[in-house]
């Protein structure tokens, strides 16, 4: 019986002792820390994307709070909403962004181009683009390797096995940007989502002279100008044979689509042609 | 035997062309000649559409450092200055001459005879070099007149040739040794000169014994020339393997030879020494291989820069039915020509030409962890343990496992009993590192 109450006797002495230094040590060695931090990761979206220019979600909250300031922070997952709500816990303004979307510019691809050459060699697009233009012959072009859809972190982009070119899935795209980096061409691009998710955009970013790229590419720009003269807001550019529509200033009315010869200016989520057809009429 | 310390592999020899001597190979009608056709900064250009220039005629200009002169390699109207494919299907500038006849520029010597003074001084001989715009014709295509500027601190104490020729098909200089070794001797002496040095070591492989016999015959007559057969084993020839065969000293990792007083040139490059300083010849053609077991007519030419490859094949019976692919220079470290249009360069040794079976990769499967790239790698890397990191983009990781060290010799890719694409990765880091560099010197 003495053993019993002595054993209990040494544990709850040996327990309260460490307890006692465990506060001590706990006050000495305290991290004092913003609980803004924690409150704000957890109004993140924990994605982790690294969409925001930060490292992770956690990351962007203590920006926040070191700073005290929302100046061209954006969660491209949350959204607006998100960053309202932030604002709202911390007091400050939110600097309102439009969404964005990947979008895909070139449209060469199996269908479009004559492959000339048959690429072997790694199914790497970083590798790829180090030695060779393109099977193509277009050096600019998607090398439809598929580097983008490996480094998607939601699952939103992939390369269609017929055209063997990247498709975003609108549903899932965040617009975090990791497709952009990782793209050896430069071939995608973050665009606002713009009103019910319509879109025009030239596909393409070739920058050799017509003559040249018209040989490779069915579907190249061929920096002939005619869509610069026809868009009445002046939102297109055309600089190294390339034109480039600022979707700041475009007001989606399609004019440009309609006398682009090669068909380059895609316009996406535009009812089918029967109502347009009703207008022209 | 001497050889280098560790890795290596045999690859099939198939030097097909070993008897064919080399034949001038008629100019183009029109030549598509780079302006810059070396590694560096980028050569300017002083001549204009609608100028009719002279084979020999300077149309690039080095104004910098590292950087090469270019000159015409033919006599004609230069028809535009535009960009135009080179062989890996990208653009690079180019001037497009018609070519009219081959009128040589005055001063420049094109009589056989062979011409055993040196007359200039060290400087003058480096300042020639670098007015005929020669180049390492061992691949790299690193302007040579740079080797020969000893920088402070250093002195040199061999002048080392590579007349190895490792990779298999290439003939080349095996057949520029055969037929104009005196040549290339009197520009061995010239290097030597310029250099400052006493001893000049050539290694040969010992699977050419007429060289090896010619070039020792030979160098009898000049003092300090050492003719050093080396076993047959790729990559022999690569630079700080072939410093450890003949002078038994490593270079430290990323240091240049002239670190352990060695300073490497092609025998090719000393060919083009000799022409440019005793006989005023820039650097305007040069000899290549045409190759492949299943090519009609197999040849060793001496072709004008900027002949398009395609005139090439199609003079000697054109593209077998079965090819694969054409490779610029060896099967082991030469690239695929996805453009057949496109012109020689400077440095093109070869076009060899592989049929499907022989071109096509081994089928990619799980690393079997057997080692053997450790083994047989010259530079003592991992290269798989690098290859994992660059197919995760570590390329802070890679560059501190010595990714910078790699020769790109392509042993590793050869041995890989899995397909793992070893050296592609390595390549891939390499180019990914530099960039890194260069962002950090900018910082």
């Amino acid at each position: 019986m003495s053993t019993i109450i002595f054993s209990i006797l040494v544990l709850v002495l040996t327990a309260t002792l460490a307890a006692i230094i465990l506060y001590f040590v706990a006050q000495k060695f305290k991290v004092i820390e913003d609980p803004r931090i924690d409150t704000l990761t957890d109004m993140l979206p924990g994605a982790n994307c690294g969409g925001c220019g930060y490292a992770g979600c956690r990351s962007m909250a203590e920006t926040i709070v070191r700073n005290n300031s929302l100046e061209g922070m954006k969660c491209p997952v949350g959204g607006n909403k998100v960053m309202e709500d932030i604002a709202v816990l911390m007091g400050l303004e939110a600097s309102e962004a439009a969404p964005q979307i990947a979008v895909i510019r070139c449209n060469g691809g199996k269908i479009n181009t004559t492959p000339k050459i048959k690429y072997e060699g790694v199914q790497d697009c970083l590798y790829a683009h180090l030695n060779m233009a393109s099977e193509g012959g277009c050096p600019n072009s998607c090398l439809g390797l598929g580097n983008c859809e490996a480094v998607c972190p939601f699952d939103a982009i992939h390369i269609d096995p017929i055209t063997l070119l990247p498709v975003v899935d609108e549903e899932k795209c965040v617009a975090c940007g990791a497709c952009v980096k990782e793209c050896p061409r430069k071939i995608i691009e973050l665009r606002n989502k713009g009103i019910k998710n319509r879109r025009v955009f030239v596909s393409c970013v070739n920058t050799e002279k017509g003559v040249v790229s018209k040989k490779n590419c069915n579907v190249s720009c061929i920096g002939c100008g005619l869509c610069v003269k026809a868009c009445p807001f002046e939102a297109i550019t055309l600089t190294n044979n390339l034109a480039y529509i600022d979707y700041n200033k475009c007001k989606l009315c399609r004019k440009c689509v309609e006398v682009c010869p090669t068909g380059a200016i895609h316009e996406i989520n535009f009812p089918p042609k029967k109502e347009k057809a009703s207008v022209e009429a | 035997m001497k050889t280098f310390r560790r890795g290596g592999a045999h690859p099939e020899e198939n030097k097909l062309t070993n008897d064919c001597s080399i034949e001038v190979f008629p100019l183009p009608k029109q030549g598509v000649v780079f302006v810059s056709q070396h590694l560096g900064a980028p050569a300017t250009l002083i001549v204009q559409k609608g100028d009719r220039v002279k084979t020999g005629q300077l149309i690039a200009k080095a104004e910098q450092f590292i950087c090469a002169n270019t000159h015409s390699p033919y006599t004609g109207i230069i028809s535009k200055i535009d960009f135009a494919t080179d062989f890996t299907g990208y653009k690079k500038q180019a001037v497009f001459i018609e070519v009219e006849e081959d009128e040589w520029m005055e001063g420049i010597d094109t009589s056989p005879d062979i011409i055993r003074d040196i007359k200039l001084d060290s400087k003058e001989i480096i300042e020639k070099i670098k007015e005929m715009g020669i180049v390492g014709l061992g691949g790299a295509a690193f302007p040579t007149h740079i080797k020969y500027m000893v920088p402070q601190g250093r002195t040199a104490e061999f002048l080392i040739i590579n007349a190895a020729e490792c990779e298999p098909y290439l003939t080349s200089d095996y057949r520029l040794m055969s037929e104009s070794a005196e040549e290339s001797l009197i520009g061995i002496q010239i290097m030597k000169k310029a250099l400052g040095v006493e001893k000049a070591l050539v290694g040969i492989e010992e699977n050419k014994p007429v060289a090896i016999h010619r070039m020792t015959e030979l160098a009898k007559n000049f003092t300090g020339i050492e003719i050093v057969p080396l076993k047959t084993k790729y990559p022999q020839g690569a630079e700080k393997q072939l410093i450890y065969a003949l002078t038994k000293r490593e270079v430290p990792s990323g240091k240049l030879p002239i670190e352990v007083g060695c300073v490497v040139n092609n025998i090719g490059t000393a060919e083009a020494i000799y022409h440019a300083v005793q006989k005023n010849k820039p650097l305007i053609e040069n000899v290549l291989t045409l190759t492949g077991k299943s090519v009609k007519e197999r040849k060793n030419l001496l072709v004008r820069v900027g002949t398009p490859m395609q005139s090439i094949i199609d003079a000697f019976g054109g593209l077998p039915e079965d090819t694969g692919k054409v490779v610029s220079g060896g099967p082991m470290m030469g690239k695929a020509i996805s453009d057949l249009s496109a012109p020689t360069v400077k440095t093109t040794s070869a076009i060899l030409v592989m049929s499907n079976k022989e071109s096509s990769r081994k089928e990619e499967t799980n690393c079997l962890r057997c080692g053997k790239c450790i083994t047989v790698c010259p530079m003592g890397l991992e290269p798989i343990l690098i290859a994992q990191l660059a197919e995760n983009r570590l390329w802070e990781e890679t560059e501190k496992e010595f990714a910078m060290d790699c020769i790109e010799c392509g042993t590793c890719l050869y041995t890989c009993p899995a397909g793992r694409p070893l050296l592609d990765m390595l390549r891939l880091s390499k180019n990914n590192i530099s960039e890194l560099r260069r962002k950090r010197t900018q910082k």
